[in-house]
């Protein structure tokens, strides 16, 4: 087992957005659709279909965003795509905004990475000395630019209607959807908000085909997909592997095999005990934004829910109940398993209301904040019962 | 605050504003820059920044008070955040945190009282790979460990040069 170089492949400057300009904005789609490409910042919602409801949206205005506010806890593979494949980003993110009808972009960047603003600057300057960006670019009939915009450290804001929010000038409060940004986004524009790695996989796919892109993955799950790994493991670091890998195939890549349990999909993904190390990746199971953090045997399973538990309670957003209630309620319910002080009945009810606040929050976060309680509650149950605290010296 | 700092502030408001048109959407941008500038967002600073966007002190407030990056209260010239989350906890983040702690002699959520270091936790920096991992203003510092924090320290000290002897006694008088 190796890890792959798929959308990593070399790649030249402007080589995509050239394959797209000579193509009419359908045809660029269709290659996106054919592609079969789900988006990779978590959701996993197809792009090409994202991209046409924007194409197909009546609106004299239109915008793409780029989300770079990766800020799932132990997903940093956009951090190196930011700073080692810029040149393709920027390639996808005008691929894009020509196929929806936009002319401008917007880069979303979140503060932790404001080191990489001068270097994306530079890269955006020379594009439009090259003609890649600006009024008709490369020759053709299309105007484009980029803007960066600058998040201010808040995780919500990943959250593609937060994220407009902020970039509106406001606090970054999820909105309901419907209406999807597709149809009312930026300014009450159509906008299409794409993951870092989305983009630079659609570029990839305008040079090199999409049965180039399918040779990877599954049929659900098609192409690869960058993993950012660490924790317990020899080798952390970003991978990039096809869809449909096994955990244990991705514990023996990094030599993380020991572990206990594999978080997969951070905070607000799963938690994957060593019994079911053999489920795979991919939208069919173990749907992630790339976070893979290996648990190794000599970790306490409760300070992982507390860990995650204070990550939730400091950055809901506090705007409906579920989620700013009931996050609280499960980190102080953990605190009493640490000291030993939880019955079996009074963990069912933690439990249910994990379970109501999936169902009833307002976005991702509160909807999904409860995943790893109730995971390492059902796996690791003789771990967490019965404890009697250490002593203090 | 002086006068002339106030005028100075309140021009400075006006220009950033005036590069995103007075409108809405130059909130976060003005805000950052002036945060950046100032270590906070004070209460004078927002009500400028609402008359030169157009919008209630309390919409301002409102946007400054939910940002982590952006405070009304004085952060050090120097703001170092120490990531808390899971990778970061798994490489030793609690002996970099007492670390820190030993050196600054203060804890976290306070600033130094020479007002150079200001010290806090915050999430995941993208740099699990590499923990312990802690920004201090915008540069990124990993594998952290406890020995490598009064280096990294005295970097920012030195950047800013040794307190005046004069400002040292005029503070002991006070
Ligand atoms: C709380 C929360 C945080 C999110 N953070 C990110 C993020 O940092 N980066 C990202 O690309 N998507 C993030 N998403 C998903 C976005 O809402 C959106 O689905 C994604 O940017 C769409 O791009 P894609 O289709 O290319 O994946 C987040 C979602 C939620 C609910
Ligand atoms: S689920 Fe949480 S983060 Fe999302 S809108 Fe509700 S309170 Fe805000
Ligand atoms: S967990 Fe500390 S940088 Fe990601």
């Amino acid at each position: 087992m190796a890890s792959v170089i798929h959308i990593m492949e070399r790649y030249e400057a402007g080589s995509g957005l050239k394959k797209a300009l000579a193509m009419s904005r359908t045809d660029v789609i269709r290659q996106i659709r054919e592609s079969g490409i789900r988006g990779r910042g978590g959701a996993g919602f197809p792009t090409a279909v994202k991209w046409n409801l924007c194409a197909v949206a009546q609106s004299p205005k239109k915008f793409i965003v780029c989300n770079a506010d990766e800020g799932e806890p132990g997903t940093f593979k956009d951090r190196l795509l930011l700073t080692e494949r810029p040149e393709v980003l920027l390639d996808g993110i005008t691929i894009g905004g020509y196929a929806i009808g936009a002319r401008l972009g917007v880069i979303y960047l979140r503060a932790e990475y404001a080191y990489m603003k001068p270097g994306l600057e530079a890269a955006l300057a020379a594009r439009r000395e090259n003609k890649l960006l600006g009024k008709k670019v490369l020759g053709k009939d299309f105007d484009f630019d980029i803007e960066i915009r600058m998040g201010a450290g808040a995780y919500v804001c990943g959250e593609e209607t937060a994220l407009i929010e902020s970039l509106e000038g406001s606090r970054g409060e999820p909105r309901n959807r419907p209406p999807y940004p597709v149809n009312t986004g930026l300014v009450g524009a159509p906008t299409a908000v794409n993951n870092v790695e989305t983009l630079i996989a659609c570029a990839q796919i305008l040079v090199k085909g999409p049965d180039w892109f399918k040779k990877l993955g599954t049929d659900v799950s098609t192409g690869s997909k960058l993993l950012s790994i660490s924790g317990d493991c020899r080798r952390p670091g970003v991978y990039e592997v096809g869809f449909g890998t096994s955990l244990k195939d991705i514990l023996k890549l990094v030599e993380g095999e020991g572990a206990k349990a594999v978080q997969v999909g951070g905070a607000s993904g799963r938690t994957v005990p060593a019994k079911q190390f053999g489920r795979k990746l991919g939208f069919e199971d173990l749907a992630t934004g790339g976070s893979v953090i290996v648990i190794g045997p000599q970790r306490d399973m409760l300070g992982v829910a507390e860990n995650f538990l204070e990550f939730f309670v400091e950055e809901s957003c506090g705007q409906c109940t579920p989620c700013r209630e009931g996050n609280p309620k499960l980190l102080e319910g953990v605190r009493l398993l640490k000291r030993g002080k939880c019955s079996v009945g009074y963990l069912r009810e933690l439990q249910n209301l994990g379970r109501t606040m999936q169902a009833a929050s307002k976005c991702g976060l509160g909807q999904s904040s409860a995943n790893a309680f109730l995971d390492i509650t059902e796996h690791f149950r003789s771990e967490i019962l019965g404890r009697v605290p250490a002593t203090k010296e | 605050m002086l006068a002339t700092e106030r005028e100075s502030l309140r021009h400075e408001i006006a220009e950033l504003a005036e590069k995103y048109e007075h409108k809405r959407d130059g909130m976060m941008p003005v805000l950052e820059a002036v945060q950046e500038k100032y270590h906070c967002v004070s209460d004078f600073a927002m009500q400028e920044v609402a008359r030169q966007l157009g919008v209630f002190p309390t919409e301002v407030y409102g946007v400054v008070s939910f940002y982590s990056f952006l405070s009304t209260e004085p952060r050090g010239k120097f703001a170092i955040r120490l990531c808390r989350t899971l990778s970061c906890d798994f490489a030793g983040k609690r002996e970099v945190a007492r670390q820190l702690e030993n050196e600054l002699e203060i804890k976290f959520g306070e600033t130094t009282p020479d007002g150079l270091f200001s010290l806090e936790y915050c999430n995941c920096l993208g740099m699990c790979d590499h923990g312990p991992a802690l920004l201090v203003n915008n540069d990124v510092y990993t594998e952290v460990s406890p020995e490598l924090v009064s280096d990294i320290l005295e970097k920012y000290r030195r950047m800013f040069g040794p307190a005046s002897q004069l400002e040292e006694k005029e503070a002991s008088h006070a």
